[in-house]
């Protein structure tokens, strides 16, 4: 399979109000070009997730700043202003997620599961409207699977074939993310021949990846 | 002591409670200063929830690699012996009970061990990131902390701001002394010499029990 295309021809789909998610940490491994091209596509009304908005000029904080995300879940908002300000206003529906929990609804959406149950955020804010569920005689909360339209992952190196390997700590949401939406976009650094990775060291299975597009053939 | 010196005092006094072989994760801030004074004789694993175990010291400028951050995004650098993970990995470690000790601040704690740490309604709103999830997970949870905020009690009957966690504090170490939560509240078990007990109590919103064998605060 051959799965590399071009970076327009990738988003081409994304359209005004689809869910997006969007990998990184503090915009470290977050696809920084396939986010751009997006903002020069100008989709708007995006419901965004992400574990945080980065800075207003990096990683899913630029959609943020361009003002163009309807709703966001994250787990923490602090390190871009504009974000704060949006939510405080009430031109963004933010919906704060404890970032364990982040994560395990996106894996919940990605990997069949109906939801989980987590004892984090137990008699706190993030209780609200949840079901409280008993196993054993332990309370834990009913977290809700998260899904998405289009995933739009950052990699260092991809083969053809989407099978995916990260570097440092940028694997962070991208893997997880990759199987939790409808389609997956990954902006690899390196992209290299079927079989150039060993398939004992490939993070993430080509399996959950539709579209590659080499990030280090695009200048900027 | 100025700020600094005080949360240099209270990063050397939660040093001394790391034992060898703990994995550790130490919050944004005062915690992270803890990281400084790992006591020689023994090896801690600290975990970054971004997604490793390893985490080692600032990196030189030509040692800098752009792609290993911090849970703060700042660039760090790895040990020997560490892994890099995804965030469901990350947070099975701390959910799971792999961690064995978790350094937060706070706004609030209270005697029940409820801690408030993320938000101030309509004024401070920047998400609980990791936080409610180490509360949870890690088996043993310290408070790293300024005793007061502007005069004002941060150590309280009863938070009154919206909680990170119920029943999570296990201890409370600031500039002032070590508290103990207990099921019958807190204890004063070490006292900074610079202070009186009566001094420790009234900057406390809170009883405090003081400690049979109440010791020097020493770092």
């Amino acid at each position: 399979m051959d799965k590399v295309i071009g970076i327009n021809e990738a988003i081409k789909d994304i359209r005004d109000g689809d869910t997006l998610m969007i990998g990184g940490f503090m915009a470290n491994g977050a696809p920084e070009k396939l986010i751009d091209a997006l903002i020069e596509k100008g989709v708007k009304d995006i419901t965004l997730i992400s574990t945080d908005t980065g800075l207003i000029t990096t990683g899913s904080g630029k959609l943020i700043a361009k003002k163009l995300v309807k709703k966001l879940y994250a787990s923490h908002i602090g390190t871009n202003k504009e974000t704060g300000r949006q939510m405080n206003e009430g031109e963004t529906d933010v919906e704060l997620v404890p970032q364990g929990t982040l994560v395990e609804r996106i894996r919940a959406g990605g990997y069949g599961l109906g939801g989980i149950l987590t004892k984090t955020g137990l008699g706190t804010l993030v209780e609200d409207g949840k079901q409280r569920v008993t196993v054993d005689g332990e309370d834990y909360l009913l977290e809700k699977p998260l899904k998405a339209d289009f995933a739009l992952i950052h990699a260092a190196k991809a083969d053809r074939n989407g099978n995916l390997v990260y570097k440092g700590s940028t694997n962070n949401f991208n893997n997880v993310m990759t199987a939790a939406a409808d389609v997956t976009i990954v902006e690899a650094d390196e992209v290299v021949e079927n079989g150039d990775i060993d398939p004992n060291f490939v993070h993430t299975p080509g399996v959950f990846v539709n579209h590659v597009v080499d990030g280090g053939a695009i200048n900027g | 002591m100025d700020k600094l010196e005080m949360q240099e005092f209270i990063a050397k006094r939660v040093a001394k409670e790391l034992e060898h072989g703990q994995v550790v994760n130490l919050g944004i801030g005062l915690p992270t200063k803890v990281a400084n004074y790992v006591p020689d004789n023994i090896e801690v694993m600290f975990q970054s929830e971004n997604g490793f175990v390893g985490l080692g010291p600032t990196p030189t400028e030509e040692n800098l690699d752009p792609n290993i951050v911090n849970a703060g995004g700042i660039p760090v650098s790895i040990k020997p012996g560490g892994a890099f993970f995804d965030s469901s990995t990350s947070f099975g470690i701390i959910r799971g009970g792999h961690v064995d000790l978790t350094v937060l601040g706070a706004l609030q704690v209270d005697e029940k061990g409820n801690i408030a740490n993320y938000m101030i309604p309509g004024k401070l709103v920047p998400g609980m990131g990791g936080a409610m999830d180490l509360l949870n997970g890690a088996k043993k949870v310290i408070v790293a902390m300024a005793h007061t905020a502007k005069g004002n009690h941060k150590i309280l009957e009863e938070c009154n701001l919206p909680l990170t966690a119920q029943g999570a504090v296990d201890r409370i170490i600031t500039e002032m002394g070590v508290i103990k939560v207990t099921t019958e509240g807190l204890v004063l078990t070490e006292i900074n010499p610079e202070f009186t007990v009566e001094e420790v109590q009234e900057a406390t919103g809170a009883k405090l029990y003081v400690d049979k064998e109440l010791r020097k605060m020493e770092v």
